[in-house]
């Protein structure tokens, strides 16, 4: 792919799912595309996560988003001619206890208020019909049904393959190295020489904060490294993926029988090496959970635990939008360990912004201004 | 020595920790001892002596001959670490290495169902080789082994496979196993050679060196016995294992004709590779040895790592046979020592000089073996596209190479999304080799270019059970859970 044209329309930073969407919604548009990925695309957050698309339990600002992606993930084949191992069989959050279904009921009252009604309090017989397995002390929770899982490697690449097959150049094994104005152009530095274009993207994950520096608009991103295991195949007993409130949990079983576990516990990142170290300490207060919540799960052998370099902001929100100093800059970072389900649709949102100036979607409380504007 | 049967019974903390008690862990664990360092040695064998020496202390086998003068070499090492304060740890499986928090080590280990996590301020990885995979149509059929695995079970419990056996591969093991296995009383019918013929043109070069190492004598007579007692077929360009519901036979192509040759046990053997599971998940550098045409982790003369504090010392750094490694144990020891500030840099030096000659010595020749025995193309790359590589998953030669192609897939872990080969229980170790050269050769490029997979811990499996019941060290209570 190399020897291609330097300048473009549109240069996009990163190639994880944010950065290959974007790509692939942009050239669906019209617009030239290149995309510059140092590693390969999916080598990090977006090719090692838990792969849960998950509209249940997010933030308010980000339902907009998570709804836009989650109608393309339930047309994801016919986007990207693959399904990406996408199965839909919901999210269920499980309430420990009384005073946790509670707070479920909140949640669920708050949301229909706005106007949204994919979240669904569940009494517990509802929760043991989705859920056999889980332990009798649990007395109801919440359901999101459209919600599901997907292979994040592949889903990735196959953004990234589709994208190129729409004409978009994409660059791996290409690092940016800075980011400067040049004339009416960005001009974006790279260990392979400069790339010029009027309109550049931020989707460098964990790296991003380096670039937003480059642009005058330093922010507190936190590298985060996000651990996951999973276990060797057990036979089938539960679809949907279970998450805690109150506890760290996220829990799954994919049709193959094994399982993944996770819910946010952190190892350390080592992100200038491309490097996690995973905290043992924490990956068996994690077993444990599962341990105390799915007695079948006691002896099931643990094939591999990992970790994934991720960015965080402060308030667990991404940096969504425009930049807040410059013409022709977006930013599309930060997403804080919940951004695999995102990846559809925000590259869909920020390609019509891209291309047309605005969209319908609400993005209000993302922009990169609540942290540079003092 | 001391030797612990129960993990409660490990301290907090060791000045170094070996993994794996080989010739390799033996000395470098007998070494450190004897300077007045604290030391562990972990194991997840029974016993000690690794693959070479395995079950010395415990094997049912007494005819020396059978398993040959070399064999019996093992002992002096035990009876050497036996006069130190070392901790050894048998049964007792690591399944991680990772930094921690001081600048040391957080070792995972296991040991008769419980698991712990132990500090160590010094590493040295001593794990050894593994057989390299050898993928023929029908290799999963029962009756179908490699050939190391029935060594184990020779040295271990003095049993042979029953009924009609033949031996296949290259190497030079391939011939001791069938001397020792003929020895030990079993049938073998045929013994058949895939070492290509013109492997000779290359390692003639390396002949000369080869005429003064001590793998001489020991090679010539090891295949002069084995030739002279053994049905050898020399020339084998294809194998397949035929078979319903266990081997029936073997199907040997030589010279362009094929047979197919009856048995009832097939031992594979295709040369052995570094085991680099655990130097590899612990993040330690690797490179692609061209000449012994596997992975290797990179390391320096002391067999340093590129992680500072983890050293790979014996086969799991380069095959060099027990000889060497027990040597290069000594050598990584005298420098964790070093810097551990129990030696100066030229103590440490002037003690690893008379050391550091006998490697030399131990090493020559090895070059020679290294071409000579190098695999033949078609078991590298298994050219039948119905050969399964990845047993775990049962992923075929075919679909890799259609992946690779069609779908563009560039290197072995960007592989794992679409067929899930090497993220089956074996996690990768018996079809690395082969899905790496597979997606090389699809496109046109080394295997140095296409990468390794990078395996995860932990190496070996845990329940979530014993990890559950993790007791929390002292970092862990310390930490802030969030
Ligand atoms: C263990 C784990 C589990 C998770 N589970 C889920 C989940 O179940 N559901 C969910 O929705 N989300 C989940 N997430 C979060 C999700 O993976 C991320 O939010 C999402 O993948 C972020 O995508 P991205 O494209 O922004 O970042 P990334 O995938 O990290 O991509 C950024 C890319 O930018 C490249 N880059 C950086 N700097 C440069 C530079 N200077 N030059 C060139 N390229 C550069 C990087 O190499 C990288 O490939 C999880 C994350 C982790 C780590």
């Amino acid at each position: 792919m190399s020897g291609g044209s330097r300048s473009t329309d549109v240069i996009v930073i990163g190639g994880g799912i944010h950065g290959c969407s974007t790509a692939l919604h942009c050239a669906l548009r019209g617009l030239a595309v290149i995309l510059i990925e140092k590693d390969h695309a999916g080598r990090h957050a977006s090719g090692v996560n838990a792969g849960g698309v998950r509209q249940l339990a997010r933030h308010v600002a980000e339902i907009p988003l998570s709804n836009t992606s989650m109608a393309l993930w339930h047309r994801i084949g016919s986007l990207v001619d693959d399904d990406c191992g996408f199965t839909s069989d919901g999210q269920v959050l499980v309430a420990e206890d009384e005073e946790d279904l509670g707070n479920c009921r909140a949640r669920v009252d708050d949301l229909t208020l706005r106007g949204f009604h994919h979240e669904e309090l569940i009494d517990s017989a509802e929760l043991r019909r989705l859920v056999p397995a889980v332990s009798d002390a649990c007395p109801g929770g919440v359901v999101s049904r459209r919600d599901g899982a997907a292979i994040p490697l592949r889903a990735t690449q196959a953004f990234k393959r589709k994208a190129a097959e729409r004409g978009a150049d994409i660059r791996e094994g290409v690092r940016v190295t800075r980011v400067s104005r040049d004339g009416a152009n960005w001009r974006v530095e790279t260990d392979d020489g400069p790339f010029f274009a009027p309109r550049i993207v931020n989707a460098a994950g964990a790296w991003a904060d380096r670039i937003a520096a480059d642009l005058g608009e330093p922010v507190p991103l936190e590298v985060i490294a996000p651990m996951l295991m999973i276990t060797a195949a057990m036979p089938a007993f539960i679809k949907p993926v279970v998450i805690l409130r109150k506890r760290k949990l996220s829990f799954k079983q994919f049709p193959n029988g094994t399982v993944l576990i996770g819910g946010g516990y952190l190892g350390r990142a080592i992100r200038d090496e491309n490097r996690t170290v995973l905290d043992w300490g924490k990956l068996a207060t994690n077993a444990k959970t599962v341990w105390d919540l799915f007695p079948i799960m006691r002896g099931a052998p643990i094939a591999r635990a990992w970790a994934g370099i991720e960015a965080r902001m402060p308030d667990d929100l991404p940096v969504f939008g425009r930049s807040a100093r410059h013409e022709g800059v977006y930013h599309q970072f930060g997403f804080s360990a919940h951004g695999f389900q995102l990846g559809p649709g925000a590259g869909a949102v920020m390609a019509e912004i891209i291309a047309t100036g605005s969209s319908n979607v609400p993005i209000d409380g993302l922009e990169i201004s609540r942290f540079t504007n003092h | 020595m001391k030797t612990i049967a129960e993990i409660g019974l490990l301290a907090e903390q060791y000045d170094i920790a070996i993994v794996g008690a080989g010739p390799a862990g033996l000395s470098a664990a007998a070494r450190a001892a004897e300077l007045g360092l604290s030391v562990l040695l972990a194991d997840e064998n029974p016993a000690p002596g690794g693959q070479i020496y395995r079950a010395i202390t415990t094997t049912p086998v007494t005819d020396r001959s059978v398993l040959g003068e070399d064999y019996w070499k093992g002992g002096a090492l035990i009876a050497r670490l036996e006069r130190t304060d070392a901790v050894y740890a048998p049964g007792c499986t690591v399944w991680s290495v990772a930094p921690d928090e001081a600048g040391g080590f957080e070792l995972g280990l296991s040991l008769g169902g419980q698991a712990r996590l132990v500090a160590a301020r010094q590493i040295i990885l001593a794990t050894g080789a593994q057989e390299r995979p050898f993928p023929i149509p029908g290799w999963t059929l029962p009756g179908v082994m490699t050939a190391g695995a029935a060594q184990i079970v020779l040295k271990s419990s003095g049993l042979v496979p029953g009924g009609r056996t033949v031996i296949a591969g290259c190497g030079p093991l391939l011939y001791l196993l069938a001397g020792q296995l003929a020895a030990a009383g079993a049938n073998i019918v045929a013994v058949l050679d895939t070492t290509p013929r013109r492997n000779w043109l290359a390692a003639i070069a390396a002949f000369p060196d080869f005429l003064r190492s001590p793998y001489l004598a020991k090679g010539l007579k090891l295949m002069t016995q084995a030739r002279g007692k053994l049905p050898f077929r020399t020339g084998v360009t294809s194998l397949a294992a035929e078979g319903t519901d266990t081997v029936t036979g073997v199907k040997v192509t030589r010279g362009g004709a094929t047979e197919t040759i009856a048995c009832d046990a097939l031992l594979l053997h295709q040369g052995v590779i570094p085991g680099i599971n655990l130097s590899n998940a612990a993040g330690c550098a690797q490179a692609f040895d061209a000449v012994q045409r596997c992975w290797t982790p990179t390391v320096d003369d002391w067999f340093a790592s590129s992680i500072p504090g983890i050293a790979i010392a014996g086969d799991g750094a380069g095959i060099g046979g027990a000889e060497s490694a027990a040597l290069r144990g000594e050598i990584a020891a005298l420098d964790a020592a070093r810097r551990l500030g129990r030696l100066s840099e030229a103590e440490r030096d002037e003690k690893a000089a008379p050391t550091r000659a006998g490697l030399a010595r131990s090493l020559r020749g090895r070059r020679f073996l290294d071409l000579l025995y190098r695999p033949a193309e078609a078991f590298l790359a298994p050219p039948a596209d119905e050969t399964i590589v990845c047993r775990c998953e049962e992923v075929t030669a075919g679909q890799i190479r259609d992946t690779a192609s069609r779908l563009g897939v560039t290197g072995p872990n960007q592989m794992k999304a679409f067929l899930r080969c090497g993220m089956g229980p074996c996690q990768g170790r018996l079809c690395g080799p082969t899905v790496v050269e597979l997606i090389a050769q699809v496109h046109g490029v080394s295997p140095a270019e296409t990468g390794y997979y990078r395996l995860r811990p932990p190496v070996k499996p845990i329940t979530l059970g014993e990890l559950a019941a993790l007791p929390p060290t002292e970092f862990a209570v310390k930490a802030v859970v969030r």
